[in-house]
């Protein structure tokens, strides 16, 4: 393995660990359309950083914030309901994260921003990811009692003296951080892969959600290698590579006689 | 009458600022028993919500003597979640504080000692969506023991559970009053409220409040229930059945 493919490796296992472990909270929450949202909203922003030349990850930071802004005035208006409203919303900013990618004297970098590139990574990336693991798994670890408690009963949670809405928020606030980071590595259309493919693998053979989260991050991690080394062979684009053996692997994981209910 | 563990006076509550129960006042004394009444829509569950305080008064106000422990129905919870039912009753020390740090040993000691009071220490391990709909509610009682709450808000406990359940589980109520707990349980069961101390009859507001001698009479039945009602017995004193125009699901798999 080169060391540029090291690197890459390295970059996915990472920011994969988390995103493949947070992923089960995101589909116990039913937030998988909101983080697809979130993900491409937030391609104006990169395309800003990048024109810039500025870091990546600040873009991607600022562009999900602004998306998220976006997509909750959209989706609120009752006239056109919330599903529609996102739609708008999400398509209206890849259209302009594009037109902006576009201009003539823009870098050529539009398909790296889309589909990512983690043959890429950089030394930042390689600490942004390794900080997203660090702090992210801390964070998941402390707030797994209370996610279990809301997502299990979410009627019930509050008596308990847990917060149902801040839960949700944290859990919103630690997606935004996964897919900031991670997109660098898969871009604006294949980061989702990271984030739900993992947790549809392994829901239906773990019996705890600390189990899901722990073999959610393991499929991640081992799809991240098995890409890189996929697109090392074929010749084929690495962040690609990476996003369909997470989704083969979420398809036979689907497939599978499962133990839990 | 002693403290009163619940105070409500002139509640009303609802969503969006709309009140959907109006008007409700009422007291009960540390180990009382009040069965609330109501038709579907009838606003047991808001007023559950409102003293848990997920919903904040429209009018009026709520006074209870700490945290209420809350046993909603069993299909609001997810049955596909995968956790046991020591998992579901260890989640009723999240009311003690630290919720970021596991579990402590007494936690789980208390968990276990709970789950062997609703006669479930054998399947402490099974996931909760493979338990029967009766072990399910006696899991989520366990969660309330474990919470050590002086309140406990229980929503229709008793629907369509097996009769070894509710066995078990009007066994734990009477050892919860003689504990000195007050416990509020919404039921249909018109009949059924007579053992209890207080009866509570809603219907969007408040119909009646008292001793079932008292309160259930024809007319307070009548008045609760309207059309979902049907009288057994035309000469007795209103014994009655509700009609149950809606499936929570509570069917034994």
């Amino acid at each position: 393995m080169s060391g540029i493919e090291l690197r890459a490796t390295l970059e996915i296992v990472l920011a994969g660990g988390f995103c493949g472990a947070l992923g089960f909270w995101v589909l116990s929450e039913r937030l998988a359309y909101a983080g697809e949202s979130l993900s491409h909203g937030l391609l104006p922003g990169l395309v800003l950083a990048a024109l810039a030349g500025a870091p990546l990850l600040l873009g991607a930071a600022g562009g999900a914030l602004v998306a998220a802004g976006l997509i909750a005035v959209a989706a609120r208006d009752p006239r056109v309901g919330p599903d529609t409203g996102t739609a708008v919303a999400v398509t209206g900013l890849v259209g302009l994260g594009s037109l902006l990618a576009l201009v003539p004297d823009a870098p050529q970098r539009l398909e790296e921003l889309l589909f990512g590139d983690p043959l890429g990574a950089s030394d930042g990336d390689l600490a942004a990811a390794a900080t997203l693991l660090l702090a992210g798994g801390a964070a998941l670890a402390a707030l797994r009692r209370p996610l279990t408690a809301t997502s299990f009963d979410p009627a019930g949670v509050s008596a308990l003296g847990v917060r149902p809405g801040l839960v949700r928020i944290a859990l919103l606030g630690m997606m935004a951080a996964a897919i900031a980071v991670a997109v660098q590595g898969l871009g604006a259309l294949l980061v989702l892969a990271v984030l739900v493919a993992p947790p549809v693998a392994v829901r239906r053979h773990v019996r705890t959600p600390g189990a899901a989260m722990l073999a959610g991050a393991a499929v991640a991690g081992a799809a991240g290698v098995a890409g890189i080394q996929l697109s090392a062979l074929a010749g084929s684009a690495a962040g690609a590579s990476v996003a369909l053996v997470l989704c083969a692997t979420a398809g036979v994981g689907a497939v599978l006689p499962g133990r839990a209910t | 009458m002693n403290a009163p563990a619940v105070l409500v006076e002139h509640l009303s509550a609802g969503y969006h600022g709309r009140p959907v129960l109006r008007d409700v006042t009422f007291a009960a004394a540390p180990g009382q028993t009040v069965c609330v009444l109501g038709p579907n829509g009838g606003g047991k569950t808001t007023l559950f919500r409102a003293l848990v305080g997920e919903l904040q008064p429209v009018t009026g106000r709520v006074e209870l003597s700490g945290r209420p422990a809350y046993v909603a129905q069993t299909d609001r919870t997810r049955l596909d979640f995968p956790v046991s039912a020591l998992d579901v009753a260890l989640m009723g020390a999240l009311a003690h504080g630290r919720w970021w740090l596991p579990p402590r040993r007494a936690d789980r000691d208390a968990a276990r000692a709970a789950l062997w009071r609703v006669g479930l220490a054998d399947e402490a391990g099974t996931a909760f969506g493979e338990l029967s709909g009766g072990q399910r509610q006696r899991a989520l009682l366990a969660r309330a023991l474990v919470q050590d709450a002086p309140v406990l808000l229980l929503d229709e406990p008793l629907a369509g559970v097996d009769p070894a359940s509710a066995q078990l589980i009007d066994e734990v109520f009477a050892q919860l009053r003689a504990e000195g707990r007050t416990l509020l349980v919404s039921s249909h069961d018109v009949e059924g409220a007579r053992g209890f101390d207080l009866v509570l009859c809603l219907n969007g507001r408040q119909v009646a409040f008292g001793p079932p001698a008292e309160a259930l009479d024809r007319a307070t039945i009548e008045a609760t229930y309207g059309r979902e009602l049907i009288v057994l017995d035309e000469t007795g004193a209103a014994r009655a059945v509700t009609i149950q125009h809606h499936d929570h699901g509570h069917g034994e798999p």
